[in-house]
């Protein structure tokens, strides 16, 4: 059903194909939380200013909460639920798990998301603020400062920061093979 | 089966029992939990400061698709007025009862519809017009409405005699010190999710303490606390804002009553910041009087906290002065001074920070005047019993953690000058405080259950709020029943389970402990002559022995290294190492995340975090993360957090609590660190960059300021 509040859109989510009507407000974290029920990306604040809804569209991390769900007709989309494949947790998500890169787990989901994202984007070469020499092609070795300046848009109040930091750094070879 | 074959849990790093969940976006929060027939409520809150509310004109908001209804102070059913709380009567709880405003923020009615979008846009349509008053958000130790705080916790320290013990001593340091009111911050904002079934209540709410809440809606209700069923199976961090009966289940609980359907009230951020609680501003005299060696004399620490009209609150900010030193004369005193501001409730390491924060950089003072190692001088003056009730300690292994974390820190090697290192453009420093915070127990209750397929069932209305209780509580349990932990079935969250401690005051895990270790042992005593299932149950409440012999604390040395940049003005935490006694650790891999957290979250404090107020209209400015600031990944660096041996006599484990331990000593030896590496003492927090500015700019030219 379409009309001037209306639209119908299709999104792919985790390799499923769901076609839906939303309110033209609707973000695409609440679309896929209340009309898909895929309620692992978290609402912390809904400015786009705590990364807990961080979730993968089309490969790169955005932050849902910010993101009209009719700006995202035809992406396909990636959450929490959708990272770990038949039951197996990807090595990112054992990693948080063995070195307790989380407490209240609120965070947590959009922490990993982040992070794969973060993970592709300094494999394709993206540089950021603190990478030394850095261009637009040279992202230079992946360091705990790195990982740090570019996971800084998650916030944890809990702050598992350095096991968050120990998790990524860790898992980051095995994750690049996991892809 | 030999118990002796089974390895003891508690003392074994394990990752948490739910954190497959939580890493796999399984673990639901309680906006994740769907509710067939949901309704969506919108809260609206006060504009204004202080003053009344002329008129809410719904019509518009009425009129607009999916709206169910407008709750306000002329359509809500009545709530207990003589409500009482934590700390006493407590005004603010019932909501939508009048007209009344003495804070902006105060939630003053609820839209209701189909959808959060349209009771979103319904909300905005809302007309409200008030009478405004002159509203006072002032805070100042001198204001005329300052008045002695609540005794509740005991009365305040005065022995010996101060005014003859100042006059003898060689120093005295005199000083101000200021914090800021500050907001928790929960990563998961309020929400709660309400609904009635045969006159009971049942409602997920997001807390730190199932059963203590559903203590206060029946009252507020006025209904049979037995009809009141509340669920927190996770919590999204709380940090003491989710101690309290928040706005969102008292809104969910009436509309949800008034429209006979299931009400969600989920907060916005700015709604958290604007209406959940926060620390209070904080303004500390501490003076402190020395002999020329070393030796304190004498140490007085009077501290003002703002709260609200509408409720009683402590921040006991005096801790620290009546247990860390000894001193022929000590006194404290705590006032409130009542203004129009958002009711303030415990935040962690409630008083115990901001206490920290004034009385350890005083400490810090007396040795930069007396030309004596910072370190030294808190080893000189290690008291052997309680310095204000001469009670022995039951434990007090605070002198090790000093000498400890200086040996791990590399202090020895430390210039004591400030302003004389530098790299590059950074001025570098060290610091170091230490800390006491108050330990004990809350009465609580379990019941374990010997299932008849070898399992034990464990019910007891803990709360996982990040802490790691859940986990922990496997390994008291296996431990007290001598099994293996994956024969033990852990059920928390919910407050149908009985009375238990909240997650609060470093308490939680410590009295659902006690219980449990009870629970166990009358449990194995019925083994023996039942069949299975078989069922035991405690309740500690006659067993806490609330005047023991010995003060029981638990302590903490935190050394700081940190870069200044004088350009800037930026501050660096470049190391920070923790070395605490805790009693028995549980599990050392959680332990040590949330004292880092803890530790993390004084950095925070120390660097970041200041509530800004518009002095003439008294609402909230920074009521998000880009006005608020609280640490990033990129403000942390590599933390160090470890334990000397410790055990506490007092608990039948030997077990203390270590919720805000991490947090409470940690701004002091970042500030100390700060005077290190400038020369200067920053006496207000947030030590921001402009403060840092400001400070040196004064002291360089010394001749601006006599002018000014």
């Amino acid at each position: 059903m379409t009309d001037d509040t209306r639209s119908e859109i299709t999104l792919r989510v985790n390799d499923e194909t769901y076609r839906l009507a939303v309110d033209n407000r609707r973000t695409l974290l609440d679309a896929l939380r209340d009309d898909l029920n895929f309620t692992g990306a978290k609402k912390g604040c809904d400015h786009g200013q705590c990364g807990a809804c961080t979730v993968l569209v089309n490969g790169q991390r955005v932050v849902s909460c910010l993101t009209l769900a009719v700006a995202a007709d035809g992406a396909a989309v990636t959450t929490i639920e959708g990272l770990a494949g038949d039951g197996e947790l990807r090595p990112i998500q054992e990693a948080f798990i063995r070195l307790d890169g989380f407490q209240c787990g609120f965070c947590t989901p959009g922490q990993i998301c982040s992070a794969v994202g973060m993970l592709a984007e300094h494999a394709a070469g993206w540089p950021s603020a603190v990478t030394r020499n850095g261009s637009p092609h040279r992202a230079g070795e992946l360091t705990e400062e790195e990982i740090r300046e570019r996971m800084s848009g998650n916030l944890c109040r809990c702050s598992a920061y350095p096991s968050i930091v120990r998790a990524i750094l860790e898992a980051s070879a095995r994750e690049a093979v996991a892809g | 089966m030999n118990p002796d074959e089974i390895v003891a849990a508690v003392g074994e790093s394990r990752p948490r029992i739910e954190g497959r969940l939580k890493v796999s976006g399984s673990a639901h929060y309680v906006a994740d939990l769907p509710m067939p027939n949901l309704a969506h409520g919108w809260m609206v809150t006060a504009a204004v400061s202080r003053g009344r509310i002329r008129d809410i004109d719904a019509t518009d908001a009425l009129a607009q698709p999916g709206v169910l209804g407008v709750l306000d102070h002329r359509n809500t059913r009545r709530l207990n007025p003589d409500i009482a709380h934590h700390f006493g009567p407590d005004r603010s709880l019932p909501l939508l009862q009048d007209e009344v405003i003495e804070y902006a923020g105060r939630p003053i009615a609820l839209v209701v519809a189909e959808t959060p979008e349209q009771a979103r846009a319904a909300a905005a349509a809302l007309r409200v017009t008030y009478d405004a008053k002159p509203h006072d958000i002032e805070f100042s130790m001198n204001h005329p409405a300052t008045r002695p705080a609540s005794t509740l916790f005991g009365p305040e320290a005065d022995t010996g005699d101060l005014e003859a013990e100042l006059a003898g001593s060689a120093m005295v340091v005199d000083e101000l010190y200021h914090t800021p009111e500050e907001s928790h911050s929960a990563m998961e904002p309020h929400v709660a999710t309400a609904w009635w079934e045969d006159g009971h209540l049942y409602a997920f709410d997001s807390n730190q303490g199932p059963f203590g809440i559903s203590q206060v809606m029946a009252s507020l209700f006025l209904i049979d606390p037995e009809r009141v069923h509340i669920r927190a199976e996770h919590v999204g961090g709380g940090f003491g804002a989710k101690t309290i009966c928040g706005a969102q289940i008292i809104l969910a609980a009436l509309a949800a009553e008034h429209l006979q359907r299931p009400v969600r009230v989920a907060l916005t951020r700015r709604q958290v910041f604007l209406a959940t609680g926060s620390r209070p501003p904080t303004e500390q005299r501490v003076r402190i009087g020395a002999d020329a060696d070393g030796r304190l004399r004498a140490i007085h620490h009077h501290a003002a906290f703002a709260q609200s009209p509408l409720a009683e609150y402590i921040e006991w900010c005096t801790e620290q002065a009546r247990t860390l030193y000894a001193a022929p004369a000590i006194r404290t005193e705590l006032s409130a001074v009542p203004l129009n501001l958002l009711p303030p409730c415990s935040m962690r390491g409630p008083g115990a920070s901001p206490g920290s924060f004034a009385f350890e950089s005083a400490i810090d003072e007396v040795a930069e005047r007396l030309q004596i190692d910072p370190l030294q001088l808190r080893l000189l003056n290690q008291p052997v019993v309680s310095p204000v009730s001469g009670r022995p300690f039951s434990t007090r292994r605070l002198v090790q953690c000093l000498q400890e974390g200086a040996r791990r820190f590399g202090w020895a090697q430390r210039d004591p000058r400030p302003r004389v290192r530098r790299e590059g453009n950074l001025l570098v420093g060290t610091g170091v405080a230490a800390v006491a915070f108050i330990a004990g127990v809350f009465p609580s209750s379990a019941a374990i259950t010997a299932e008849t397929d070898g399992t034990f069932s464990v019910r007891v209305g803990a709360t996982d709020i990040g802490t790691g209780a859940r986990t922990a509580l496997i390994a008291v349990a296996a431990d007290a029943l001598a099994v293996g932990t994956e024969r033990v079935r852990m059920h928390i969250g919910d407050s149908d389970l009985g009375l238990a401690a909240g997650a609060g005051g470093s308490r939680g895990t410590t009295s659902c402990a006690f219980a449990i270790t009870e629970t166990a042992k009358a449990l194995r005593e019925k083994l023996g002559d039942s069949a299975r299932p078989v069922t035991a149950s405690v309740d500690t409440t006659p067993l806490i022995n609330w005047q023991p012999a010995e003060e029981r604390y638990t302590y903490s040395a935190v050394f700081a290294e940190v870069t200044v940049d004088p350009a800037t003005g930026e501050v660096r935490v470049r190391r920070l190492l923790g070395m605490f006694a805790v009693g028995r650790v549980i599990n050392p891999l959680l332990a040590r995340s949330q004292l880092i957290g803890g530790m993390i979250g004084g950095l925070s404090m120390a660097l970041h975090e200041e509530s800004v107020r518009d002095p003439l209209t008294g609402r909230l400015v920074t009521a998000d993360f880009a006005g608020y600031h609280i640490s990033a990944h990129a403000d942390v660096p590599t933390i160090e957090a470890d334990f000397v041996a410790d055990y506490e006599p007092q608990d039948p484990s030997g077990f203390n609590g270590l919720g805000e331990i991490g947090n409470a000593g940690t701004a002091a030896a970042i500030a100390n660190a700060v005077w290190h590496a400038t020369g200067t003492r920053h006496r207000t927090l947030p030590i921001s960059l402009s403060r840092v500015i400001e400070r040196a700019a004064a002291q360089d030219r010394p001749e601006a300021v006599s002018v000014a």
